[in-house]
């Protein structure tokens, strides 16, 4: 199993044709992924042709060629997608998370990093009343590696199925921590997001996976910024029985700059990498002091279970 | 991006808070006629973007124009807190009777604005908060429905403010949402005693994130106290926040590069800068990336850490490979390739063969590596 996203996934992309569009739907294709179409008003009827190495295993009946809707609402009737992408550049984003939310999709992975918080704030409220679960935005996405890839985690980097599950705020650490741990592989590895309101956390991501039997270990990576990390310490301590390790960056950041992503900022003496670090060790989690210390650690832990 | 205050209460007005009348001044000796046409008696208040101007000297009554002048003087040029006093703004002082807060903020946790008010304005809100939560009302906002009369209203009334607030109250909801701010905070907010309520102090943050459809924040002022290669690099679209010590580092990704600079740290060397060159970066990216870095003569090693996702490791070497081309070499590099094309991205460089560049394939061994040439340079 996996969480979110599984094999029966079907997965619209908003904002296919795009240039970003078109590169990750290739990839997500090449990963698995059941593509079932685009949308873009303006190129409604037509259709896409991939070029996907032929190598792929698992692939429907005519995976090259992908189905251009106007919108998310026929995407859905037509194909009975669940799953939506969204590539849609800053401005349109909002208007495209809450078309999607109308039309009844039940999982939106926003891509699109520079999402003006006012817009994030609002879509995510309307999709919280309306039971739609927002991934993102700003973030990777999520892989169940052998099932599904929605997002731009580059399923190649030996991503394999297996045991762990992984949430984080950060794409490259999750590649990082992915490819250290290629050998165990995992159940989901989940990109929340580095934004500072985010429509998935790590608390939801714990409880899935919790929730979930084919994971047997969570890993749960952070960085600066808000007070997720402690939240999420708070949570494992009541409702999580698996082990988990963590891992925090930022702990050389400075005082009110900004760290790249939008919500990775230390104000005062909140957000700081120690009191993450802390809260988490508080309830028993370790937590690695580098990627590689991190992955150490995931071994170790499993061999323990074995 | 922090506002000025002489900016925040340029917001407040346009959107009906009313405001202190005031003038902004950057020379001393344009002081005393402002002062003059506020009618002699001013506040004159050091315009920077950091807390705790009053204590440190930044903030000073005066009697007439003439003592303005002298203010004014003393004021312009101060350090408060490693800024520079470039501009004082003069106000017309107001007879205050009651100092309240108010604030809205964003709640990550709740994923939706917060309301902060209290009728203890003034002083440290922090504190209040910490010693006494009771005197601090705090309410969230509906995104869809937004802070209508009656959510003004009882905002006011949770934090025991008087209900003429209301009306501020729900202007200043208005200037967070119309201005595309993440922070928009009134402290104090005060009573006078002919009963007009009036934004005395005020801070603004706006979400960099919105500028696409907010034309007029062209006009807003960059600091000139920042750094100069922040602005070269800022210029260049590159993410990129000096830092003291003395390895440069760059690398795809914010988590990635936050966890390089610990790994670095941890292998007893100081980071001299975060360089994030992003998803999918070009050759051109990285090498305005390294000539960034470069051009800083803090920086005594580099060390280039990539985990190619979307990011191709080729082009990554391609760029530094075009760097060396244009920037004369004097520092050691360290690079890590790993992930999309690492492979190739390692040949390219291992053709180009420049003797102050070298390869080492884990993270932690290549923080090693710069750690220690940095110490040693």
């Amino acid at each position: 199993m996996a969480i979110f996203l599984t094999k029966e996934s079907k997965v619209l992309v908003q904002g296919m044709t795009g240039g970003e569009g078109m590169k990750h739907t290739r990839r997500m294709l090449a990963a698995g992924t059941d593509v079932v179409g685009g949308v873009n008003p303006r190129k409604a009827g037509r259709t896409v042709d991939f070029d996907v190495p032929q190598d792929v295993e698992g692939l429907g009946a005519t995976p090259f060629s992908v189905p251009v809707f106007g919108s998310v609402r026929e995407g859905i009737e037509a194909t009975g997608a669940n799953v939506t992408v969204v590539f849609v550049p800053p401005p349109f984003a909002k208007a495209a998370v809450i078309e999607a939310v109308d039309a009844g999709i039940e999982l939106a992975v926003v891509i699109t990093e520079g999402i003006p918080v006012h817009d994030s704030v609002a879509f995510h409220a309307y999709a919280k009343k309306h039971g739609t679960r927002i991934i993102g935005p700003n973030c990777p996405g999520l892989i169940s590696p052998g099932q599904s890839n929605a997002g731009i985690i580059p399923a190649d980097i030996a991503a394999k199925p297996g045991r762990i599950g992984l949430v984080s705020k950060s794409g490259t650490l999750t590649y990082q921590l992915m490819y250290e741990l290629r050998e165990i592989g995992f159940s989901s590895a989940v990109g929340i997001g580095g934004d500072p309101v985010v429509g998935t956390t790590h608390i939801d991501c714990l409880a899935a996976f919790e929730a979930d039997p084919d994971t047997e270990l969570i890993v749960l990576i952070g960085e600066i910024g808000g007070d997720a990390e402690e939240r999420a310490a708070a949570y494992i301590a009541d409702h999580v029985t698996k082990p988990v390790i963590g891992y925090i960056a930022g702990f050389t950041a400075p005082e009110g700059k900004t760290m790249g992503h939008a919500g990775a900022i230390v104000s005062g003496s909140a957000g700081t990498a120690e009191a993450k670090k802390k809260a988490l060790e508080a309830v028993g989690v370790r937590v690695g002091s580098t990627p590689s210390e991190t992955a150490r650690l995931v071994l170790d832990r499993l061999a323990v279970l074995h | 991006m922090d506002l000025y205050e002489h900016e925040a209460r340029e917001l407040f007005a346009d959107h009906g808070i009313a405001v202190p009348e005031a003038e902004v001044v950057s020379l001393a000796k344009e002081a005393g006629p402002a002062a003059e046409r506020l009618g002699g008696r001013v506040v004159v208040k050091a315009q920077v973007k950091t807390g705790g101007r009053g204590k440190a000297g930044g903030v000073k009554f005066a009697a007439d124009a003439a003592a303005a002048q002298l203010t004014a003087r003393q004021i312009l040029g101060m350090d408060i807190k490693g800024h520079t006093v470039r501009k004082v703004m003069l106000a017309r002082p107001v007879d205050i009777e009651a100092e309240y807060y108010v604030s809205f903020v964003l709640d990550r946790a709740a994923g939706a604005f917060l309301a902060i008010a209290s009728a203890e304005g003034g002083m440290e809100i922090e504190e209040v908060a910490a010693t006494r939560p009771e005197a601090v009302a705090r309410i969230l906002v509906d995104p869809a429905e937004g802070v209508t009369p009656a959510k003004a209203a009882e905002i006011a009334e949770a934090a025991g403010l008087p209900a003429a607030t209301a009306p501020v109250i729900q202007a200043l909801y208005q200037v967070l949402v119309r201005e595309d701010a993440v922070l928009v905070e009134v402290n104090p907010l005060v009573r006078t005693t002919d009963g007009l309520i009036i934004a005395l102090d005020g801070k603004i943050t706006l979400d960099d994130n919105a500028r696409f459809r907010q034309a007029r924040w062209g006009d807003t002022e960059t600091d000139p106290g920042d750094d100069p290669l922040e602005v070269a690099a800022a210029a260049k679209g590159l993410n990129y926040v000096k830092l003291d010590g003395g390895v440069g580092v760059i690398g795809n990704g914010a988590g990635l590069v936050m966890s390089t600079l610990d790994v670095v740290a941890g292998c007893g060397a100081e980071p001299a800068n975060f360089l994030d060159i992003g998803g999918g970066a070009s050759a051109q990216v990285m090498a305005d990336g390294l000539s960034v870095i470069l051009s800083d003569p803090d920086v005594k090693s580099v060390f280039v850490n990539v985990f190619g996702g979307i990011t191709a490791c080729d082009a990554v070497a391609e760029g530094i490979v075009q760097a060396l081309e244009s920037v004369q070499l004097t520092k050691p590099l360290v690079v890590r390739l790993d992930g999309n094309s690492a492979a190739r991205g390692r040949e390219i460089l291992e053709d180009r063969a420049h003797p102050l560049v070298q390869q080492v394939t884990t993270m932690d061994g290549a923080a090693r590596q710069a750690a220690v040439l940095a110490n040693a340079g």
